[in-house]
């Protein structure tokens, strides 16, 4: 186990460097506040923020094998019809595409897949 | 004489007190109606925090270190990716400044957030503090897909219970991990599914077209050009790339106004 001394000190360099990157953009964007591009930018970024913060975590689900990339892109496409069918209730959604991710990956559906994809090429 | 004007005043400051009470009960029903909305907000992001919480507790104590690690990183740094990348760094024994560099790289996306966020909806300088401190990723998320209804309780309270999902989800793992071999593969999908439905919300209107095709050539010229910073690069890419597309469109208005 490391040194208290470590940990402690560690604790607070993150915690500080942690809470700088949250607050700093605030206070510079008081003195902003009429900026035109500053407008723009709060119009124009969150629905990009959100796709690429969608597509890195999609990237991290479908790791290494081409089986589990296979099952990933499923529960998304599940996930999405279910999203813009169902009225938009995100908990019914993001269950129902989970629910179809955690169990293609448990069943080993993964590997019949990737054999499949196998059988093919 | 005495009695009868005391018993109007009694009266009257009975009727005033009547009359607070109602108010205070009209506030009292808004703020509960604005808190169960914050925490409704929170429950399709809690089905990700909540085990990938778990999953990080579980990694905490398998990597040797004590267990009120996961709660105290939890506390500190809050950011799920971050936290994880810490457990093996303080397992190694990484120096200071090589976490320092590391913290910043990894939460510098943070910064981007400022500009939509609605903190102007609070009031209280100490809540103010806390929705600073507690703007992750799944916070920022949510209220970026649907802006314009955020009240200060309603954002608090999304705020508290994602970080309540976090912070359980932990303790959770730590309490668990000796006993299991590992957590249920598969459920840290939920984060990805929220963050799809929330990009399917924020995309409801075609002017948010350029703004995707901007965010999705820069996350590819991520991938293929630094893979393992594959986030932080595509964000920074796709702000520059938005102050360009400014920048063209402003040009395109002088010589608009120049013709």
């Amino acid at each position: 186990m490391p040194e208290a001394s470590y940990l402690a000190a560690l604790l607070a360099i993150v915690f500080a460097i942690d809470l700088a990157l949250r607050a700093a953009p605030f206070a510079a964007l008081r003195t902003l506040r009429e900026s035109d591009l500053v407008e723009r930018l709060a119009l124009w970024m969150p629905v990009g923020i959100l796709a690429i913060l969608a597509a890195s975590t999609l990237r991290g689900s479908m790791g290494a094998d081409p089986g589990t990339a296979v099952v990933a892109l499923a529960a998304v496409a599940v996930t999405a019809v279910v999203h813009l069918r169902a009225g938009r209730r995100t908990l019914l959604s993001v269950g129902a595409g989970t629910l179809v991710y955690v169990l293609l990956v448990n069943v080993d559906a993964a590997a019949a897949i990737s054999g499949a994809l196998r059988g093919f090429a | 004489m005495d009695g009868n004007i005391g018993n109007r005043v009694a009266r009257l400051s009975c009727e005033h007190r009547r009359m607070g009470v109602a108010v205070e009960t009209e506030e009292a029903v808004t703020r509960r109606g604005e808190i169960a909305a914050g925490l409704r907000d929170s429950l399709a992001a809690g089905l990700g925090m909540f085990p990938l919480g778990a999953a990080f507790g579980m990694l905490v104590v398998q990597a040797g270190l004590p267990w009120w690690l996961a709660p105290a990183l939890s506390f500190t740094a809050y950011a799920g990716s971050l936290e994880l990348l810490l457990v093996s760094m303080i397992a190694g024994a990484v120096p200071l400044a090589t976490v320092a560099l590391t913290t910043f790289l990894v939460n510098f996306r943070h910064v981007f957030y400022a500009f939509s966020f609605p903190l102007r909806v609070v009031r209280n300088r100490l809540a103010k503090a806390y929705s600073v401190y507690a703007l992750t990723d799944e916070a920022y998320a949510i209220t970026a897909a649907s802006p314009g209804r955020w009240t200060a309780w309603r954002l608090l309270s999304m705020q508290a219970a994602l970080q309540l999902y976090w912070v359980g989800g932990g303790l959770a793992g730590t309490a668990v991990a000796s006993l299991l071999p590992g957590p249920i593969e598969g459920l840290e999908f939920a984060l990805c599914a929220l963050f799809v439905t929330l990009t399917l919300d924020a995309a409801r209107s075609r002017a948010q077209v350029p703004s995707l095709l901007l965010a999705g050539l820069s996350f590819t010229v991520a991938i293929l050009a630094v893979p393992d910073a594959a986030l932080f690069a595509a964000l920074v890419l796709f702000v520059a790339l938005l102050m360009v597309r400014y920048a063209l469109g402003a040009r395109r208005a002088r010589e608009g106004v120049d013709a």
